[in-house]
Protein backbone atom coordinates (compact mmCIF):
# COMPACT_ATOMS: atom_id res chain seq x y z
CA UNK A 1 0.00 0.00 0.00
CA UNK A 2 2.54 2.60 0.81
CA UNK A 3 4.48 3.51 -2.01
CA UNK A 4 8.45 4.81 -2.37
CA UNK A 5 9.40 2.90 0.74
CA UNK A 6 13.06 2.50 0.60
CA UNK A 7 15.16 2.14 3.47
CA UNK A 8 18.81 3.44 4.24
CA UNK A 9 21.67 2.84 6.66
CA UNK A 10 24.83 4.70 7.42
CA UNK A 11 27.23 2.40 9.13
CA UNK A 12 30.77 1.93 9.15
CA UNK A 13 31.94 -1.03 7.52
CA UNK A 14 34.46 -2.32 10.73
CA UNK A 15 35.57 -0.87 14.21
CA UNK A 16 37.66 -1.76 17.11
CA UNK A 17 36.35 -4.29 19.68
CA UNK A 18 34.24 -2.57 22.26
CA UNK A 19 33.70 0.71 20.17
CA UNK A 20 31.00 2.85 20.02
CA UNK A 21 29.93 3.67 16.46
CA UNK A 22 26.74 6.31 15.17
CA UNK A 23 24.22 4.30 13.26
CA UNK A 24 22.41 6.37 10.98
CA UNK A 25 18.81 5.53 9.65
CA UNK A 26 16.14 6.89 7.28
CA UNK A 27 13.13 5.16 5.64
CA UNK A 28 11.73 7.15 3.23
CA UNK A 29 7.79 6.73 3.89
CA UNK A 30 4.46 9.08 3.96
CA UNK A 31 3.57 8.48 7.31
CA UNK A 32 0.12 9.16 6.95
CA UNK A 33 -1.39 10.11 10.07
CA UNK A 34 -4.91 9.16 9.99
CA UNK A 35 -5.85 12.94 10.85
CA UNK A 36 -6.22 14.19 7.91
CA UNK A 37 -9.00 14.37 5.60
CA UNK A 38 -9.51 14.22 1.84
CA UNK A 39 -11.13 16.76 -0.48
CA UNK A 40 -14.15 14.57 0.21
CA UNK A 41 -13.97 15.27 3.57
CA UNK A 42 -12.94 11.23 4.48
CA UNK A 43 -10.79 10.43 6.68
CA UNK A 44 -7.20 9.10 4.67
CA UNK A 45 -6.36 6.00 6.61
CA UNK A 46 -3.71 6.07 8.91
CA UNK A 47 -0.23 4.42 7.28
CA UNK A 48 2.93 4.82 9.41
CA UNK A 49 5.62 2.85 10.27
CA UNK A 50 4.93 1.92 13.81
CA UNK A 51 7.79 -0.10 15.10
CA UNK A 52 11.59 0.07 14.31
CA UNK A 53 13.92 -2.42 15.81
CA UNK A 54 17.97 -3.13 15.61
CA UNK A 55 19.76 -6.12 16.29
CA UNK A 56 23.16 -6.96 16.29
CA UNK A 57 24.23 -10.99 16.02
CA UNK A 58 20.42 -11.21 17.65
CA UNK A 59 20.88 -9.41 20.73
CA UNK A 60 18.64 -6.25 20.40
CA UNK A 61 20.07 -2.80 20.31
CA UNK A 62 17.37 -0.79 20.16
CA UNK A 63 13.60 -0.71 19.91
CA UNK A 64 11.09 2.08 18.97
CA UNK A 65 7.37 2.04 19.25
CA UNK A 66 6.69 5.03 16.72
CA UNK A 67 3.33 7.02 16.98
CA UNK A 68 1.12 9.03 14.42
CA UNK A 69 2.72 11.98 15.32
CA UNK A 70 6.00 11.27 13.88
CA UNK A 71 7.21 13.50 10.54
CA UNK A 72 7.53 11.75 6.95
CA UNK A 73 10.41 10.06 6.54
CA UNK A 74 11.62 9.22 9.80
CA UNK A 75 15.36 9.54 10.81
CA UNK A 76 16.87 7.85 13.81
CA UNK A 77 20.69 7.81 14.91
CA UNK A 78 22.37 6.03 17.50
CA UNK A 79 25.37 5.23 19.08
CA UNK A 80 25.99 1.16 19.39
CA UNK A 81 28.70 -0.46 21.02
CA UNK A 82 30.74 -3.47 18.58
CA UNK A 83 31.51 -5.95 21.18
CA UNK A 84 32.84 -8.44 18.17
CA UNK A 85 32.73 -9.02 14.17
CA UNK A 86 28.83 -9.72 12.35
CA UNK A 87 25.79 -8.37 11.59
CA UNK A 88 23.06 -5.61 12.26
CA UNK A 89 20.14 -6.30 11.56
CA UNK A 90 17.37 -3.20 11.06
CA UNK A 91 13.84 -4.31 10.49
CA UNK A 92 11.03 -2.02 10.03
CA UNK A 93 7.09 -2.89 10.45
CA UNK A 94 4.31 -1.23 8.19
CA UNK A 95 0.71 -0.15 9.67
CA UNK A 96 0.15 -2.05 6.49
CA UNK A 97 1.94 -5.87 7.49
CA UNK A 98 4.98 -4.91 5.25
CA UNK A 99 8.11 -5.68 6.79
CA UNK A 100 11.92 -4.03 5.30
CA UNK A 101 14.72 -5.13 6.20
CA UNK A 102 18.25 -3.43 5.91
CA UNK A 103 21.63 -5.87 7.24
CA UNK A 104 25.12 -4.04 7.69
CA UNK A 105 28.34 -6.27 8.35
CA UNK A 106 30.49 -5.20 10.94
CA UNK A 107 34.46 -6.14 10.94
CA UNK A 108 36.55 -6.19 14.03
CA UNK A 109 40.06 -4.96 13.67
CA UNK B 1 16.83 56.08 37.32
CA UNK B 2 17.64 52.32 37.64
CA UNK B 3 14.87 51.22 34.89
CA UNK B 4 16.41 53.33 33.33
CA UNK B 5 19.93 51.14 33.60
CA UNK B 6 17.81 48.37 33.00
CA UNK B 7 16.23 49.14 29.47
CA UNK B 8 19.74 50.32 28.33
CA UNK B 9 21.11 46.68 29.39
CA UNK B 10 18.25 45.09 27.23
CA UNK B 11 19.01 47.08 24.50
CA UNK B 12 21.84 46.10 24.38
CA UNK B 13 21.65 42.45 24.91
CA UNK B 14 18.88 42.39 22.21
CA UNK B 15 21.44 44.18 19.97
CA UNK B 16 24.03 41.19 20.43
CA UNK B 17 22.27 38.50 18.27
CA UNK B 18 21.84 40.47 15.45
CA UNK B 19 25.27 41.38 14.82
CA UNK B 20 26.52 38.00 15.71
CA UNK B 21 24.34 37.15 12.07
CA UNK B 22 25.70 40.03 10.07
CA UNK B 23 27.21 39.12 6.84
CA UNK B 24 28.22 35.29 5.88
CA UNK B 25 30.25 33.13 8.21
CA UNK B 26 33.59 31.42 7.14
CA UNK B 27 32.99 28.35 7.45
CA UNK B 28 33.99 25.58 4.45
CA UNK B 29 31.85 23.35 3.09
CA UNK B 30 33.42 19.98 2.21
CA UNK B 31 30.27 17.42 1.04
CA UNK B 32 31.16 13.58 1.90
CA UNK B 33 34.06 14.43 2.90
CA UNK B 34 35.58 15.08 -0.54
CA UNK B 35 34.02 16.88 -2.49
CA UNK B 36 35.53 20.62 -1.80
CA UNK B 37 32.58 23.33 -2.69
CA UNK B 38 33.62 26.77 -4.14
CA UNK B 39 31.15 29.18 -1.95
CA UNK B 40 32.73 32.28 -2.21
CA UNK B 41 34.74 33.49 -5.10
CA UNK B 42 35.82 36.58 -6.80
CA UNK B 43 32.24 38.10 -9.31
CA UNK B 44 32.33 37.82 -12.56
CA UNK B 45 33.56 40.44 -15.00
CA UNK B 46 30.18 42.05 -15.55
CA UNK B 47 29.29 42.44 -11.87
CA UNK B 48 32.55 45.41 -11.22
CA UNK B 49 30.52 47.74 -9.30
CA UNK B 50 27.93 45.93 -8.11
CA UNK B 51 29.52 42.94 -6.00
CA UNK B 52 33.03 42.08 -5.58
CA UNK B 53 32.26 38.71 -4.27
CA UNK B 54 30.10 36.30 -4.81
CA UNK B 55 28.80 33.94 -1.89
CA UNK B 56 26.82 30.95 -1.69
CA UNK B 57 23.62 30.87 0.44
CA UNK B 58 24.95 27.94 2.86
CA UNK B 59 27.28 30.79 4.46
CA UNK B 60 23.62 32.19 5.58
CA UNK B 61 22.25 29.42 7.44
CA UNK B 62 23.21 28.16 10.88
CA UNK B 63 25.72 25.98 11.42
CA UNK B 64 22.53 22.71 12.11
CA UNK B 65 21.70 23.35 8.44
CA UNK B 66 24.77 24.04 7.06
CA UNK B 67 25.73 20.41 8.52
CA UNK B 68 22.81 18.67 7.05
CA UNK B 69 24.37 19.88 3.19
CA UNK B 70 27.80 18.36 4.38
CA UNK B 71 26.72 14.25 4.27
CA UNK B 72 24.64 13.01 1.47
CA UNK B 73 23.18 10.37 4.20
CA UNK B 74 22.16 13.64 6.20
CA UNK B 75 21.07 15.67 3.21
CA UNK B 76 17.14 15.19 2.72
CA UNK B 77 17.27 16.36 -0.85
CA UNK B 78 18.78 12.73 -1.13
CA UNK B 79 15.70 11.09 -1.20
CA UNK B 80 14.41 13.05 -4.02
CA UNK B 81 17.05 12.41 -5.86
CA UNK B 82 16.69 8.47 -5.39
CA UNK B 83 13.36 9.06 -6.75
CA UNK B 84 14.12 10.44 -10.09
CA UNK B 85 17.03 7.61 -10.64
CA UNK B 86 13.70 5.74 -10.85
CA UNK B 87 12.17 7.62 -13.39
CA UNK B 88 15.78 8.04 -15.01
CA UNK B 89 15.01 4.18 -16.08
CA UNK B 90 11.65 4.56 -16.05
CA UNK B 91 9.65 4.06 -19.66
CA UNK B 92 7.17 6.45 -20.44
CA UNK B 93 5.13 7.75 -23.73
CA UNK B 94 4.63 6.38 -27.10
CA UNK B 95 8.24 6.11 -27.78
CA UNK B 96 8.41 3.56 -25.20
CA UNK B 97 11.93 5.14 -24.62
CA UNK B 98 13.27 6.05 -21.19
CA UNK B 99 16.03 9.11 -20.60
CA UNK B 100 18.67 5.65 -20.14
CA UNK B 101 17.64 4.81 -23.44
CA UNK B 102 19.55 7.43 -25.10
CA UNK B 103 21.48 8.85 -22.40
CA UNK B 104 22.46 5.36 -20.52
CA UNK B 105 23.63 6.49 -16.77
CA UNK B 106 22.63 9.80 -15.46
CA UNK B 107 26.84 9.95 -14.63
CA UNK B 108 26.26 10.85 -18.99
CA UNK B 109 24.88 14.52 -17.50
CA UNK B 110 28.71 15.83 -15.81
CA UNK B 111 29.07 19.28 -16.50
CA UNK B 112 25.40 19.76 -18.04
CA UNK B 113 23.95 21.83 -15.01
CA UNK B 114 26.77 24.31 -14.62
CA UNK B 115 26.43 25.93 -17.91
CA UNK B 116 22.11 25.91 -18.30
CA UNK B 117 20.87 27.88 -19.44
CA UNK B 118 21.77 27.53 -22.23
CA UNK B 119 21.41 29.40 -26.13
CA UNK B 120 19.96 26.78 -28.32
CA UNK B 121 20.71 27.37 -31.49
CA UNK B 122 18.67 25.47 -33.12
CA UNK B 123 15.47 26.35 -31.51
CA UNK B 124 16.64 29.93 -31.15
CA UNK B 125 16.04 30.74 -27.93
CA UNK B 126 17.42 30.32 -23.90
CA UNK B 127 16.59 26.84 -22.63
CA UNK B 128 16.51 26.30 -19.10
CA UNK B 129 17.16 22.64 -17.66
CA UNK B 130 13.36 22.03 -17.00
CA UNK B 131 12.80 22.93 -20.69
CA UNK B 132 15.53 20.68 -21.72
CA UNK B 133 13.81 18.13 -20.41
CA UNK B 134 10.18 18.62 -21.57
CA UNK B 135 11.87 18.88 -25.22
CA UNK B 136 13.07 15.91 -24.40
CA UNK B 137 10.38 13.83 -23.07
CA UNK B 138 7.96 15.84 -25.82
CA UNK B 139 10.12 14.88 -29.39
CA UNK B 140 12.03 11.85 -28.10
CA UNK B 141 10.10 9.56 -25.66
CA UNK B 142 6.46 11.35 -27.62
CA UNK B 143 5.65 11.47 -23.20
CA UNK B 144 3.52 14.20 -21.66
CA UNK B 145 5.33 17.25 -20.55
CA UNK B 146 5.68 17.35 -16.77
CA UNK B 147 4.61 20.53 -14.88
CA UNK B 148 7.10 22.93 -14.92
CA UNK B 149 7.87 22.93 -11.19
CA UNK B 150 6.18 19.95 -10.66
CA UNK B 151 7.81 16.94 -8.17
CA UNK B 152 8.75 14.95 -10.87
CA UNK B 153 10.15 17.48 -12.90
CA UNK B 154 12.45 18.82 -9.72
CA UNK B 155 13.69 15.88 -8.70
CA UNK B 156 15.08 14.85 -12.08
CA UNK B 157 16.16 18.27 -12.65
CA UNK B 158 18.19 17.88 -8.90
CA UNK B 159 19.60 14.19 -10.27
CA UNK B 160 21.09 15.72 -13.38
CA UNK B 161 22.38 18.68 -11.10
CA UNK B 162 24.26 16.02 -8.65
CA UNK B 163 26.45 14.92 -11.54
CA UNK B 164 27.85 18.52 -11.55
CA UNK B 165 27.95 18.88 -8.03
CA UNK B 166 31.84 20.87 -7.48
CA UNK B 167 31.79 21.74 -11.02
CA UNK B 168 31.90 25.72 -10.85
CA UNK B 169 28.60 27.54 -12.67
CA UNK B 170 29.75 28.77 -16.06
CA UNK B 171 26.69 30.45 -17.90
CA UNK B 172 27.38 31.65 -21.42
CA UNK B 173 25.76 35.52 -21.84
CA UNK B 174 27.28 36.51 -25.08
CA UNK B 175 25.95 35.46 -28.55
CA UNK B 176 22.33 34.71 -28.86
CA UNK B 177 21.94 34.55 -25.27
CA UNK B 178 23.06 38.08 -24.79
CA UNK B 179 19.40 39.81 -25.31
CA UNK B 180 17.82 37.37 -22.90
CA UNK B 181 20.35 38.36 -20.40
CA UNK B 182 19.75 41.76 -20.68
CA UNK B 183 16.38 41.37 -20.30
CA UNK B 184 16.95 39.63 -17.09
CA UNK B 185 19.14 41.90 -16.17
CA UNK B 186 16.57 44.38 -16.34
CA UNK B 187 14.15 42.34 -14.33
CA UNK B 188 16.15 41.89 -11.73
CA UNK B 189 16.67 45.62 -11.02
CA UNK B 190 13.23 46.58 -11.68
CA UNK B 191 10.87 47.08 -8.35
CA UNK B 192 7.70 45.37 -8.32
CA UNK B 193 4.77 45.40 -6.00
CA UNK B 194 3.23 47.01 -2.85
CA UNK B 195 6.61 46.68 -1.52
CA UNK B 196 8.51 48.01 -4.35
CA UNK B 197 11.34 45.92 -4.08
CA UNK B 198 13.73 45.08 -6.92
CA UNK B 199 15.75 41.37 -6.80
CA UNK B 200 18.63 43.88 -6.13
CA UNK B 201 17.16 45.80 -3.12
CA UNK B 202 17.34 42.54 -0.92
CA UNK B 203 20.28 40.46 -2.31
CA UNK B 204 22.89 42.92 -3.51
CA UNK B 205 22.09 45.73 -1.32
CA UNK B 206 21.31 43.80 1.92
CA UNK B 207 22.59 40.71 1.85
CA UNK B 208 24.22 39.61 5.23
CA UNK B 209 21.28 41.53 6.73
CA UNK B 210 17.86 40.51 8.64
CA UNK B 211 14.89 40.33 6.85
CA UNK B 212 12.66 40.20 10.09
CA UNK B 213 14.13 36.71 11.47
CA UNK B 214 15.75 35.89 8.03
CA UNK B 215 19.08 36.16 7.06
CA UNK B 216 19.42 37.40 3.48
CA UNK B 217 21.57 35.68 1.06
CA UNK B 218 22.72 37.01 -2.70
CA UNK B 219 19.96 35.01 -3.77
CA UNK B 220 22.78 32.45 -5.20
CA UNK B 221 20.84 29.43 -7.89
CA UNK B 222 24.03 27.65 -7.69
CA UNK B 223 22.64 25.21 -5.36
CA UNK B 224 18.92 24.53 -6.88
CA UNK B 225 16.95 22.79 -6.47
CA UNK B 226 17.27 23.17 -3.08
CA UNK B 227 15.69 21.46 -0.40
CA UNK B 228 13.96 23.50 1.89
CA UNK B 229 13.24 22.53 5.18
CA UNK B 230 9.76 24.86 5.47
CA UNK B 231 8.18 22.53 2.94
CA UNK B 232 10.62 19.27 3.20
CA UNK B 233 10.82 18.75 -0.79
CA UNK B 234 12.85 19.96 -3.62
CA UNK B 235 12.40 23.66 -4.89
CA UNK B 236 13.25 24.62 -8.63
CA UNK B 237 14.63 28.13 -9.45
CA UNK B 238 11.28 29.10 -10.78
CA UNK B 239 9.14 28.22 -7.50
CA UNK B 240 11.19 30.26 -5.72
CA UNK B 241 11.30 32.88 -8.13
CA UNK B 242 7.47 32.79 -7.92
CA UNK B 243 7.82 33.18 -4.00
CA UNK B 244 9.92 35.93 -3.62
CA UNK B 245 8.34 37.95 -6.19
CA UNK B 246 4.88 37.08 -4.60
CA UNK B 247 6.26 38.50 -1.42
CA UNK B 248 6.92 41.77 -2.73
CA UNK B 249 3.49 41.86 -2.91
CA UNK B 250 3.01 41.53 -6.98
CA UNK B 251 1.69 39.37 -9.39
CA UNK B 252 4.04 37.24 -10.34
CA UNK B 253 5.08 35.58 -13.95
CA UNK B 254 4.28 32.22 -14.44
CA UNK B 255 7.36 29.32 -13.73
CA UNK B 256 8.82 28.45 -16.88
CA UNK B 257 7.19 31.81 -18.68
CA UNK B 258 10.10 34.04 -20.67
CA UNK B 259 10.53 36.34 -18.17
CA UNK B 260 11.43 34.13 -15.55
CA UNK B 261 13.69 32.60 -17.62
CA UNK B 262 15.36 35.58 -18.81
CA UNK B 263 16.07 36.08 -15.36
CA UNK B 264 17.42 32.31 -14.18
CA UNK B 265 19.60 33.05 -16.62
CA UNK B 266 20.89 36.61 -15.36
CA UNK B 267 20.80 35.09 -11.98
CA UNK B 268 22.98 32.04 -12.78
CA UNK B 269 25.60 34.71 -14.47
CA UNK B 270 25.99 36.40 -11.23
CA UNK B 271 27.52 32.92 -9.37
CA UNK B 272 29.50 32.08 -12.69
CA UNK B 273 32.69 30.51 -10.63
CA UNK B 274 31.01 29.06 -7.84
CA UNK B 275 30.16 25.43 -7.80
CA UNK B 276 26.92 23.43 -8.49
CA UNK B 277 25.69 22.70 -4.76
CA UNK B 278 22.35 21.22 -5.80
CA UNK B 279 20.72 18.95 -3.95
CA UNK B 280 21.47 22.35 -1.45
CA UNK B 281 19.99 22.51 1.91
CA UNK B 282 18.18 25.79 3.07
CA UNK B 283 15.53 27.02 5.56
Amino acid sequence: MAEGVKPRVKAPKSASAGEAVTIKTLISHQMESGQRKNKDGSVIPRSIINRFTCEFNGKPVIEVAMEAAISTNPYFEFEAVIPEAGDMVFTWYDDDGSVYTETKSIAVG
Amino acid sequence: MKNIAKTAVAALLLSVPASAFADADDDKLVINGETEIVTKTTAPAHLDGALSEVISGWHFRDDGTQAMEMDDFDNPGMIFVDQAVESWAKVDGAAEKSCASCHDGPESMAGVRAVYPKWNEAAGEVRTLEMQINDCRTSNMEAEEWKYTGGDMTNMAALISLQSRGLPMNVAIDGGAQSVWEQGKDLYYTRTGQLDLSCANCHEDNYGNMIRADHLSQGQTNGFPVYRLKNAKLNSVHARFKGCVRDTRAETYSPGSPEFVALELYVASRGNGLSVEAPSVRN
